[in-house]
């Protein structure tokens, strides 16, 4: 007889593809949703139509993974349902709520395999709102999917190894690369190194990356503190005090920052996951076993379930498809799943150590002026939390500051702000980052129109 | 200020049919299959102002998650720059129709 179980994959990059690929060998039909216009997730964009773009030149050392995985995808189209530019905006009852098109259905659903990707981890410092400041994540999306380069003269900021592959990427695109700063010391780098040895290929190819920007004479600092950008209603500078303490002044009319990536988990919130704070990457994760299994039908792939970049998200994305076939009861070929077990923990390993390498910088975000502007939606400031907690708040909760200041109650649902948000908190109550709680997730995860949300029945 | 100096700089040639929206009641020229973020940002300095304090805003993440680059539409909708196409004939704003009226 055969299987009529509804399975439906959320997230068409190589998590999605994978788990989506590995569930159609098995017979079944699947249902692939997408917010992308394109399959590939964030990191394998397509480039959008008409785009003169050498994508092969500007993936590197990743153009065959990138290529493959598009090919595969091209192959497994005929057999699955696939939904681009669909939101999914909530979960409840094993039913999932779409919009495509300004038209709302509904999808029953028997097991979810959630593969929803990260964005970037942002810390905000004075200015970060002037049009010019973008994640380092958008900088590479507008090159990838608009063959653009996010200003002339574009300073990186942050700290993630992302910083050197981006500023090389703008450069090889005639982009000039003002500065690459990172936030972490040198020593912080350093004490990372036996963990990210584990990993030399990966090790080599980020050096180069930084060694290719030194030799072109790219300023590249370490231990800098992020102080203020520069500018009249758009970015002129980026300043900033070195390691040593000295105030410095980069000219430029664009910054990319990124701190690492920050796993979007609202649906997984909204299904059933469990959270937990996770004191490596600061920020809540989603719980889940070694094949992805997060509650009853639920399973999450990818960096949406725990950042491990490309290779863990196609490791993941299996696992978790095997995961649904096992509980299925359905055979599966021990030998690959134990394998690819192996394979997926050896690589967010990596990601832990990287993590610790490339810090989030918890005593800067602290200790950031009351000036600064924290939650870019509703334009909160830093010192109207300190302020409302020093006098109103009583036990500190941090959707309590949430409702008594609006930060974080915003268009993005404290996407952007939140990791910054719980360090504040923290800092002014003086107790441990996870005691100061966790922003909930709503639906719809996403702005919708009224009309559409109406519709559903 | 300059508002006409593009934040974002063309590093890779488009094919594909030109085409004309317009923003803020200017004329803005596009290629289909750009998005709509893209287009303007190419040859403006923002997308739109705030609603608290009217500073320019030009968008953050480019990638549908931060919802900063939503930009007006002439009926009064609203539209995410970074994750929809630009579209022969569009008639965007930086502002809520009604709001120059409003400020005076």
């Amino acid at each position: 007889m055969p299987c009529v179980a509804e399975i439906v994959v959320v997230g068409a990059g190589p998590a999605g593809i994978n788990a989506t690929e590995r569930l159609c060998a098995h017979g079944h039909r699947v249902v692939l949703v997408d917010e992308g216009r394109q399959a590939g997730g964030q990191g394998y964009r397509r480039a959008s139509p008409g785009l003169a773009l050498d994508m092969a030149a500007l993936m590197g050392t990743e153009a065959g993974k990138y290529e493959a995985l598009h090919a595969r995808f091209a192959r497994l189209l005929p057999q699955i349902d696939y939904r681009p530019q669909t939101l999914v905006w909530a979960v409840e009852d094993r039913t999932l709520h779409l919009v495509q098109a300004g038209v709302a259905a509904t999808l029953r659903f028997d097991a979810l395999v959630l593969a929803t990707g990260a964005m970037d981890k942002i810390a905000p410092f004075q200015g970060w709102t002037l049009p010019g400041v973008f994640t380092l994540g958008g900088a590479q999306v507008a090159l990838k999917d608009q063959g653009c380069l996010i200003g002339r003269r574009v300073a990186f900021l942050g700290s993630s190894p992302l910083l050197a592959l981006a500023a090389a990427q703008y450069r090889k695109l005639g982009g000039e690369v003002v500065v690459i700063a990172d936030t972490t010391p040198f020593a912080g780098k350093l004490a990372a190194l036996p963990a990210l040895a584990r990993s030399p290929r990966t090790l080599w190819r980020g050096l180069s990356y930084l060694g290719g920007a030194m030799l072109a004479g790219v300023p590249v600092l370490h231990g800098v503190t992020p102080v203020e950008v520069g500018g009249d209603g758009h970015v002129e500078a980026l300043i900033l005090r070195d390691r040593r303490g000295r105030e410095r002044r980069f000219p430029c009319d664009a910054i990319a920052l990124g701190y690492g990536l920050k796993p979007e988990t609202q649906l997984a919130e909204l299904a059933g996951a469990t959270l937990r704070f996770d004191e490596a990457f600061r920020l809540w994760l989603p719980q889940c076993d070694a094949d992805g299994r997060a509650a009853p039908g639920l399973y999450l792939a990818g960096d949406g379930a725990a950042i491990g970049g490309a290779d863990a998200a196609e490791a993941s994305g299996g696992l978790a498809a095997m995961a649904v076939l096992a509980d299925l009861g359905e055979p599966v070929d021990e030998r690959a799943r134990l394998a690819l077990r192996r394979r997926l923990a050896w690589l967010r390993g990596f990601q832990k150590g990287l993590a610790r390498a490339f810090a989030w910088p918890v005593a800067q975000i602290r200790a950031l002026p009351d000036e600064a502007m924290l939650c870019r939606c509703e334009e909160i400031r830093i010192g109207e939390i300190r302020q409302a907690m020093a006098q109103q708040l009583g036990p500190v909760e941090i959707n309590r500051v949430k409702a008594m200041t609006r930060c974080g109650m915003g268009r993005c649902q404290g996407r952007v702000c939140g990791p910054a948000l719980q360090e504040i908190v923290a800092g002014a109550a003086g107790i441990a980052g996870e005691q100061a709680g966790r922003l909930r997730a709503q639906a719809p995860i996403k702005p919708i129109a009224l009309c559409a949300a109406g519709e559903a029945p | 200020m300059d508002d006409h100096a593009g934040q974002f700089v063309r590093a890779v040639s488009r094919q594909g049919p030109r085409i004309t929206l317009q923003f803020d009641g200017e004329a803005v020229e596009a290629s289909e299959g750009e998005s709509l973020l893209a287009a303007l940002l190419t040859q403006r300095s923002f997308l739109r102002r705030s609603e608290f304090g009217g500073e320019p805003r030009a968008g953050f993440c480019l990638m549908g998650a931060c919802q900063d680059c939503w930009v007006w539409s002439d009926t009064g909708g609203r539209l995410r720059a970074c994750t929809t196409d630009a579209t022969a004939g569009m008639v965007l704003r930086s502002q809520p129709p009604g709001v120059d009226a409003l400020r005076g």
